[in-house]
């Protein structure tokens, strides 16, 4: 029974996901069966379009920023969590996990407010990049507690006990154990960045990226295939990514030496 | 006495509101296996960390070696310390953990490869440098965080409870192997323990704690034979402890003992000082004896009643009901050929002496 339920779910969950690499190599403009032959017209006609390399290349530089910036938060989040007490600490820590459950077109509607009418500031890359980092943070905190909280807190006091400084401490202890952790939290910030749309489609000022250029093409017919190839490469991308964050993350927890408890693949 | 090595003058500290260390003073010689004990709470392990300079102390001073410590960082001070975690870095071999304090020493890598190599031998673990430290057993990262410290000659050697992790037969022997380690590289080690047995067995002095002061201070002998409180005598080995009258002071002390009677004590019986008016009054178990049939004593004696037995092998523990002493007395008695268990209900005498009283200040 629970089988059952369990593979219709997986075919209800990845079907249309396979259907894109499906007409993304099929020789003909409109989408529907019967399949009219192999082609990587699409995909090529991608390489030429100046207008999607354009929004590529602002998505990739905002998922990047976004990445790099919601990591060092949640290190420092992290870090404080697993390593020092404070007052009100299990609230603070609560309240930096909300996002994860806010509905992301709520942000998009109070950061557009607050941006725009608040702050009077022209929309930008950065202005999603804030979003982004926003949305990613918890993400990064919920990766890097995991990897922190496997430390000893003694260990950098020990490294300080045998002469290293405050920093140099955290250098040669804590940063390569927790390594494994940054790198799997990079990437993830990183996917989900990449491909998200409601926020970047209220913040982008006049250049869209990947996502919201993509839902400008669907209004025209013909350009489908076009989406589908782009479609197949972030579906390839962003396994391929996962992939790599979770065997990172698995490192971590066999070099610290500890059990696995549940991440996201 | 010598000057020295570690001087502690009136150290408070606070947590917040929280009065952890309420007035320390402590001086520790050089070469001395020193022991801080106490209950869990009693702030043994901030004091080590104040030593250690990872706690700033709130007012008093510390000197060691004749300097003053105040604002001297935990990487600059001639202390080393065994976590109670042990702290191990796992991500580096055992010879890169031991070798982790040379890092800026400037002698060449051959040298510093030499120095690590006899650390781990004098751990006794020679020969396991290329080990994957986060591989090691419970004991063999406990000789790895010693030879990690101890590698830099440090003045003093802080051990946070090293061995509360350990089984019991493994605690047992590192317990000597820390003696002798102590006694060869004759570095001051300072101990916290909650384990009275394991203070009493390694220290050259105790310092006992409760609630972030120090109750008594001085050798396992003293502090077993002539508890200075009644906490510092229950905390340490068992006792006896019964309800007693002082009615005379000066040199000799007279104490009604409840159930026992009258009996006068020396001075150095009382080392918590004596008042006049009501007191405590403790008893060692070993220092009591059941007589058995036939058997006499020049001792004296008081009649009582077998309450309950417990046969341990080599000792029998008796607890015996004696009229006037308001809870029954623990009494042992090792095992001699020919000495039978007593049964419960048994009318017995007790034979005790006035010399293994212990006036106990409240
Ligand atoms: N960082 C801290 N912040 C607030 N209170 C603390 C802190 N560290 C210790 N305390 C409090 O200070 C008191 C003494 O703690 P400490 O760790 O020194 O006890 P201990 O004698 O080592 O006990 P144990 O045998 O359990 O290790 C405890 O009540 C503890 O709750
Ligand atoms: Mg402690």
């Amino acid at each position: 029974m629970l089988r059952g339920y369990a593979v219709l779910y997986l075919i209800f969950l990845y079907a249309p996901i396979a259907l894109l690499p499906i007409f993304a190599f099929n020789d003909g403009s409109i989408i529907a069966f019967p399949l009219q032959g192999f082609t990587t017209r699409w995909f090529s006609e991608l390489w030429t379009n100046s207008a999607l390399h354009n929004a590529v290349q602002n998505s990739l530089f905002i998922a990047v920023m976004t990445a790099v910036f919601a990591t060092l938060l949640g290190i420092c989040a992290a870090r404080a969590g697993a390593m020092a007490s404070f007052p009100g600490k299990q609230g603070i820590l609560g309240f930096v996990m909300l996002p994860l459950v806010l509905p992301e077109i709520i942000v998009a509607v109070s950061l557009l407010i607050v941006l725009r009418q608040v702050l009077g500031l022209q929309l930008s890359n950065w202005s999603v990049i804030a979003a982004h980092v926003l949305i990613c943070t918890p993400f990064s905190i919920a990766i890097l507690n995991g990897a922190f909280q496997n430390l000893d807190p003694a260990m950098e006091e020990a490294a300080m006990d045998l002469g290293e400084s405050r920093w140099s401490a955290f250098r040669l202890i804590t940063l390569p154990l927790v390594m494994p952790g940054i790198v799997s939290s990079l990437l993830i910030s990183f996917t989900i960045s990449l491909d998200e749309f409601i926020i970047a489609f209220f913040l982008t000022g006049t250049n869209p990226t990947m996502p919201v250029y993509i839902w400008g093409l669907l209004r025209f017919p013909g350009q489908l295939p076009v989406v589908m190839a782009l479609g197949t490469i972030l579906v390839a991308l962003s396994i391929i990514l996962l992939t790599i964050a979770e065997y990172y993350r698995r490192r971590g927890l066999a070099r610290a030496g500890v059990a696995d408890t549940g991440g996201f693949l | 006495m010598t000057r020295p090595l570690i001087h502690l003058e009136s150290i408070h500290k606070y947590y917040g509101d929280y009065h952890a260390l309420r007035g320390i003073d402590l001086d520790i010689r050089p070469g001395e296996f020193f022991s801080l004990l106490g209950p869990s709470g009693c702030g043994k392990t901030t004091l080590l960390r104040t030593i250690a300079g990872f706690e700033d102390v709130s007012s008093g001073n510390m000197f060691i070696d004749g300097r003053d410590m105040k604002r001297v960082p935990a990487n600059q001070r001639p202390t080393n310390m065994v976590f109670q975690s042990y702290a191990i870095f796992p991500h580096l071999t055992v010879a890169e953990n031991v070798g982790f304090g040379l890092r800026r020493d400037p002698r060449p890598k051959a040298e510093k490869a030499k120095a690590v190599e006899e650390a781990l031998e004098m751990v006794g673990l020679r020969g396991y440098g290329k080990r994957a430290a986060h591989a090691l057993s419970g004991g063999q990262r406990q000789r790895v965080a010693l030879a990690r410290a101890l590698i830099l000659k440090p003045k003093v050697l802080l051990l946070d409870e090293p061995l509360s992790a350990l089984d019991k037969k493994m605690r047992e022997q590192m317990q000597v192997e820390l003696i002798r380690l102590q006694r060869s590289v004759g570095i001051t080690f300072i101990l916290v323990t909650h384990d009275q047995e394991e203070a009493l067995v390694m220290s050259d002095r105790i310092a006992v704690m409760f609630e972030g002061e120090i109750g008594q201070m001085a050798d396992p002998e003293t502090l077993y034979r002539r508890p200075n409180s009644r906490r510092v005598a229950e905390f340490i080995g068992k006792m006896n402890i019964l309800p007693g009258h002082v009615t005379e002071g000066g040199p000799g002390v007279t104490v009604d003992v409840a159930g026992l009677g009258r009996a006068e004590v020396a001075t150095e019986q009382a080392p918590g000082g004596v008042v006049a008016g009501d007191t405590a009054v403790g008893i060692r178990p070993e220092t009591l004896a059941i007589l058995f049939e036939g058997e006499e004593t020049t001792r004296r004696v008081v009649e009582g009643v077998v309450d309950e037995v417990v046969y341990y092998g080599d000792m029998t523990y008796y607890d015996v009901r004696v009229d006037g002493v308001p809870e029954p007395l623990n009494i042992s008695m090792k095992n001699l050929i020919g000495r039978p268990v007593l049964d419960v209900g048994t009318r017995t005498r007790v034979a005790w002496d006035e010399r293994s009283l212990v006036v106990l200040a409240r």
